[in-house]
Parts: structure tokens; sequence; C-alpha cells
């Protein structure tokens, strides 16, 4: 375990980080280590600040008045929260996935290429390719190649929480934040989604907020624990699910709350 | 409470519901019934020989080979009044004194009910007002006007109240040269005005012939139009950036709260003050125009409907799910941009809807332009005058030629015309709206 850990090249890396909500401490002073190019599930009761935490990681929190953070959040080595870092550049490198799929009103080829239109690919032939090789890596290319041109709103919740992930790709960046992507789902479409998920590890940093510990277990290299706003445990998934060293992890995984 | 109570409670709202609705239905036929109706005739009418001359003189309309044969017809048919009259002139100087008075008032009111009946007469010297030019143009002012020459109208106060009675002119001029008219203009009066179901859809867009005796109200819809176009073209761009500033970049605050009740209160105010405020703001220290004109007025409505613009620019754009502002947020997108491309694009059907309300409002409103953009009489407004002429429009005329026209009785059709034209332009605006918003939805939804 020690050696993985050490090969493992840390691409987010929290140092007594913590978020306030006005004077409400919602994280607190986690220390994390989030590998580079693989999957790490965040899991832990509502409330517990995993989402929160999450969405600090590309900043997604500044929408939020009187939200503030404090400890250091490095991304590549460098402070997410530094006052020379562009929000635009941050969030282009850290695509996110929301909890409802959340496609813009616009074509299912206008959303593909929202991204990279911003970012300035101009040719049409360019886009074109971008879009088709984003759609093929969501795995959604051969369902909707015939119907581009139609509203992305007529997709089933599948396929359009697809179409976001297809869109996130299609920027190009190096890790994905994934809240709780498959808690608007069914079974059916759950299983895609992880099975994506899988496909795409090892190209994609992954950080996932997930209620449903099984889907961790399954999918996720690393997990951590979540409560309160304290990380209470942050382990190798095989790890902390079968020998959680801390009580709280094991009355949480055991569904003993939460 | 008892179930039955609750029930019949029940349905006790339901009827009142249904009553209060019948109710709104009935008020609205019995205001709109009457001005489509009557509307209606200002361009579906019987017209009469006299209509086509005047179209065909004044606006060069219709075939006037056709108008030539028709017309000497009616010539033919009209020459034995004016002969009657020309004998009676001659014979009038040889008549005793005392039947020479007797006559002489009435013959007066025959002389001139026959140049409102038939137009001046042929051979005549023109008269100086182009109504003296034309007959009766419409059947049933005809029918009315023949009555002025036949019967003398005198009051009877034998009862205290006045009462009118119409006394025939027929037996006064008993003998003289005079009497034979009498007879053709009650029997053949339709070989004098040959009347014909006319269809005039030119009154939409003629220019009016004095003082709207003839023609249409074609200066009137333009100025209208312009002046509603204008007040969008100032208000939708200046109240669709409040409303992006009020739902997306206003923090919540004293100063915030401060505008807001501004916005709300300018919605408040009577539109009168709106006028007044633009001819002192507008005109006089600003002077944006050297006297009233089509800029100041679109300038003063502007201001007008700008607090509806921005209020539902401001739902429509609050109603925009906040996941599609995350999705472009997270995607790497500016907020400038994310409005741009994401907010203002879903938030169209309702924008565009209370758009065209408020253009709706703007068409219809008369007191914010009395003062800076309205006049009585004007000619049909051209493109390069905008900027500096004021101009006829619908609202404030319909006022004037129903209240302050010199002869408000004779030009009946066009009041309603008028009304008729203006409520329905507000209805199409208003429809159009409602399509609108449906299509943009639909677009929408996929």
């Amino acid at each position: 375990m020690e050696e993985k850990k050490q090969t493992a090249e840390v691409h987010v890396e929290a140092k007594a980080f913590s978020v306030f909500y006005g004077t409400r401490e919602a994280v607190r002073r986690v220390d994390l280590a989030i590998p580079s190019c693989q999957v790490t599930a965040i899991i832990g009761p509502s409330g517990c600040g995993k989402s929160t935490f999450l969405r600090a990681i590309n900043r997604m929190n500044d929408l939020i008045p009187g939200c503030r953070a404090a400890g250091q959040l490095l991304f590549d080595g460098q402070d997410i929260y530094g006052s020379d870092v562009d929000t635009a550049v941050l969030r282009r490198r850290i695509g996110m996935v929301f909890q409802k799929p959340n496609p813009f009103p616009k074509t299912i080829y206008d959303n593909v290429a929202y991204g990279p239109r911003l970012h300035g690919s101009a040719s049409k032939a360019e886009l074109d390719e971008i879009v088709e090789e984003s759609l093929k890596g969501a795995a959604l290319w051969d369902e909707v190649k015939d119907r581009l041109d139609k509203n992305a709103l007529g997709l089933s919740g599948g396929q359009a929480q697809r179409l976001c992930l297809a869109r996130a790709l299609a920027v190009k960046p190096e890790m994905l934040l994934m809240d709780e992507p498959t808690s608007a789902l069914d079974p059916k479409a759950t299983a895609r989604i992880e099975e994506l998920i899988v496909q795409l590890r090892g190209r994609y940093t992954i950080a996932i907020v997930t209620h449903n510990m099984q889907q961790a277990a399954r999918i996720s290299d690393k997990t951590a624990f979540f409560y309160e706003g304290d990380l209470v445990e942050f382990d190798v998934t095989q790890n902390l699910f079968t020998r959680p060293r801390e009580k709280r992890t094991e009355d949480y995984i055991t569904g003993r709350f939460g | 409470m008892r179930i039955t109570t609750r029930k019949l409670l029940d349905r006790a709202f339901t009827l009142c519901a249904y009553f209060a609705v019948a109710l709104m239905t009935l008020f609205l036929l019995f205001v709109l019934l009457p001005i489509f109706g009557k509307g209606a005739g200002a361009y579906l009418f019987t017209g009469t020989v006299e209509h086509r001359r005047m179209l065909l003189d004044q606006f060069n309309r219709g075939d006037a080979e056709q108008f030539s044969a028709e017309w000497a017809d009616v010539q033919q048919a009209r020459r034995p009044i004016y002969a009657a009259v020309a004998a009676f002139e001659k014979e009038l100087p040889g008549l005793p004194a005392a039947r020479r008075k007797e006559l002489k008032a009435s013959y007066k009111e025959i002389r001139v009910g026959l140049g409102v009946l038939l137009g001046s007469e042929p051979g005549k010297p023109l008269p100086a007002l182009t109504r003296g030019l034309y007959g009766q143009t419409r059947w049933d002012r005809a029918q009315e006007k023949v009555s002025n020459i036949l019967y003398e109208e005198t009051w009877d106060y034998s009862g205290g109240a006045g009462k009118r009675v119409l006394v025939p002119r027929q037996p006064l001029f008993e003998g003289t040269a005079l009497a034979p008219i009498f007879p053709l203009l009650q029997n053949n009066l339709r070989d004098l005005l040959h009347p014909r179901f006319t269809f005039y859809p030119g009154f939409l867009i003629d220019k009016s012939i004095d003082a709207h005796f003839f023609g249409g109200i074609g200066a009137e819809v333009m100025g209208t139009l312009y002046l509603a176009l204008g007040a969008m073209l100032i208000a939708v761009p200046l109240g669709i950036i409040a409303a992006i500033y009020f739902q997306e970049y206003a923090t919540e605050g004293a100063v915030l709260s401060f505008l807001r009740s501004c916005v709300n209160t300018l919605a408040g105010v009577p539109s009168v003050v709106f006028g007044l405020f633009g001819l002192a703001f507008f005109i006089n220290t600003l002077h944006v125009s050297p006297g009233k004109s089509v800029l100041a007025g679109a300038l003063t409505l502007a201001l007008l409907v700008l607090p509806t613009v921005i209020r539902s620019s401001e739902e429509a754009i609050a109603a925009v799910p906040r996941a599609y502002k995350e999705g472009a947020l997270a995607l790497g997108a500016g907020q400038w941009h994310t409005i741009l491309t994401v907010i203002l694009p879903a938030a169209l059907p309702g924008i565009l809807t209370g758009t065209v309300i408020s253009m709706g409002r703007a068409a219809g409103e008369t007191a914010p332009i009395i003062f800076t953009a309205a006049v009585s009489v004007g000619r049909m407004i051209q493109p390069s005058e905008l900027l500096t002429q004021p101009t006829p429009t619908l609202s404030w005329n319909l006022y004037n030629i129903c209240t302050e026209h010199q002869a408000v009785e004779e030009i009946r059709h066009v009041q309603y015309g008028m009304a008729a034209t203006l409520v329905v332009i507000v209805l199409v605006l208003n429809l159009t709206a409602i399509l609108l918003r449906a299509r943009v939805a639909r677009n929408l939804k996929g």
C-alpha cells in the first residue's frame, strides 16, 4: 500500500484547508492528496462538506456570497486560491459534472462545442472533430450522431448526463469533478456512467462525490470519508471498506447512520 | 366541518368564479363589439360615386375609364336638378316680394344641402375647402343629408320641452321651377349617387383629406408605429441591461433596494406626468429637437414602459435555472459570456413577452405624447423627419376628432374606424407576443 501511494503523483493537495460559509466552517482543516489519473471517491452523510470540498477545487463556491476558503489547496503544486489564478483557466483544466444533468437549451452539437468555441477553436472542421471525439469519449456518439442539430433537452436523463460529460471533455481538462453524477439517474443509466468513469480512469484525474457507497467501492481507487466537515478517514478504497480504522467510518459504511 | 358543507362551499366558490368570468366577458363584449362593428364600417360600407370620384382625384386609384362612364350617367341624372335650380334662380326676381321673402331662407338651405349631398356643381367656381368639392361618399350619410333638403327642421315648444318636427318643403315651393327636384331627390337618389358596396382598405394607409372628411388614417397609423417602435428601440436594450444588473451583478443592500423602489415608483407614476417631464426634460432642457418630435415622444414613452420591461426581463432572467449558469461557468466561461450565450437566450421568451406587451401599451398611450410628439393636424411623416418633426397618432387624434373637430357628427365612421384600428393594432401586438413566446419556448424545449 505504502508503495502505491508513493508512486501515484499527487494532482490536488489540501493542506489544512477550510471553507467557511459566513462564520460556519463547512470544511474543517482538511489534509488530503488526490492522486493523478485515478478515481478518488468522497463519501459521507448529507451536509458533511463533501460537495463543498469538491466545489472548492474549481472554485465554484466563489458564486456563493459569504463563502471563503482558508489554508492551502494546491493543483499541480499551484495554489488554487492564489491571487494570480484565473478561474476561467482553472475551470478549463478542471471540468465538472453536476448532480442534475444540466445541458444548455441548445442543440446537442452546440452543447459540446460550447467550451471549445469559448476557448477559441474557430474552424468548423476542428470543432466537428472535437464534438465527435468528446461524444465518443462519453459513449454517446452512436445514439446522437444523427440528431446533433436537435435540442439537447430532448435527451433522456442518462443521455443528458453523458452529454454533460462530453461537454466537459471537449475542453480537454486534466481533471474531472463529479458531484453525485448518478443520483438523478435510474440504475441502468447509472451503470453506464460508472462504466464510463472506469474507462476514463488513467487519462483523467477524477474526484467523485457520491451518496452510494457501493458505487464508491465499485469504481474508486481511493476513498475519503467526510463527517461534519472533518476528513475522518482517507485510504485505498478496499482498505476503507473492509478494514476501516475509525469507528465513525465503520458505523457509516455499515449503515448505522447517514 | 361536515363533508357536505365543505362540498357546498366548494361549489359556491366555483360558481363565484364562473360568474366573475362571465361578467368580465360580457363587459368585454359590451365594449369591443360596437367598436369592431362600427369600426369595420370605415373599411366596409356602401360607397357612392362621390367616394370613387374622390379616390380617383386624390389618390389616383380606380379605373378612370369606367369611372368617366359612370360619372356621365350620374351627371345625366343630376342635370334636371341643376336645370331646375337655374330656372328657379331666373324666376325668383320676378316673384312678388312677399313670396320671395317666404322662399328665400328655405331656398338658401336647399342650395347648401345640395352642395353637401352632391358636391360642387360642375362648371361653377371651385369651393375653398375640399370638403365642398365632393358630395356624400357614404350612402348612409347621403340618406340623412337628403332629408335636410326635403324637410325643414323646426322645433315645437307647445308641450313645454322642445320637440323636433320635420316639415316638408315641397308644398312651399309648389308652383315654382324648383318643385321638380323634390320627387327627384326622394325617388331617384340612387341614380344621383350610384351606391355600391365598397371595400376601402386604403383607410388604413391613406392620408386624411381636409381634416378627415375624406381619405384614411395613414398618417396616424404610421405615427403610432414609429413612436411605439422608437420607444421599444430605446427601452428594450436599457431594460435588459438594467435587469441583468439587478439579477446578476448587484449585491443585496441599501443601494439595490433603493434602485428597486425607484423602478417600482416609476411604474406607478401617472402617464401625464411622464408627458410633462418629457416636455420639460427632453425638449426644453436637452433640446433633443426644436419642438415636439417623434424622437422626444419615443424617449418619453420609453421612460414610461421601462419599468415594465425591466421587471419582465428580471423575472425571465430569474427563471433561468441556476444549473445553466453553473454549467457555463464550470466550462470556464466568464460571467458576461455566460449571460450572453446561456442566460439571455434561455430568458428570451419572457423578455419578448414583456417587450411586446409594453409595445402595445406605448402604442395606446396618449398623455405622454400630447406634450412631446403628437399634433392634431399633420401630414404623413417621413423617416428622415423622425428626429425633428411631430406626427399625428391614433391615440391622440382619436381624442381630437371626437371632441375638438369642427364637424364631429360628420365623421363618426372615422372615429370608430380609428378606435377599432388602434385596438386591433394592440391586439395584434399582443398576439404576436404570445406566438413568439410559444415559438421560442418550443425551440428551447427541443
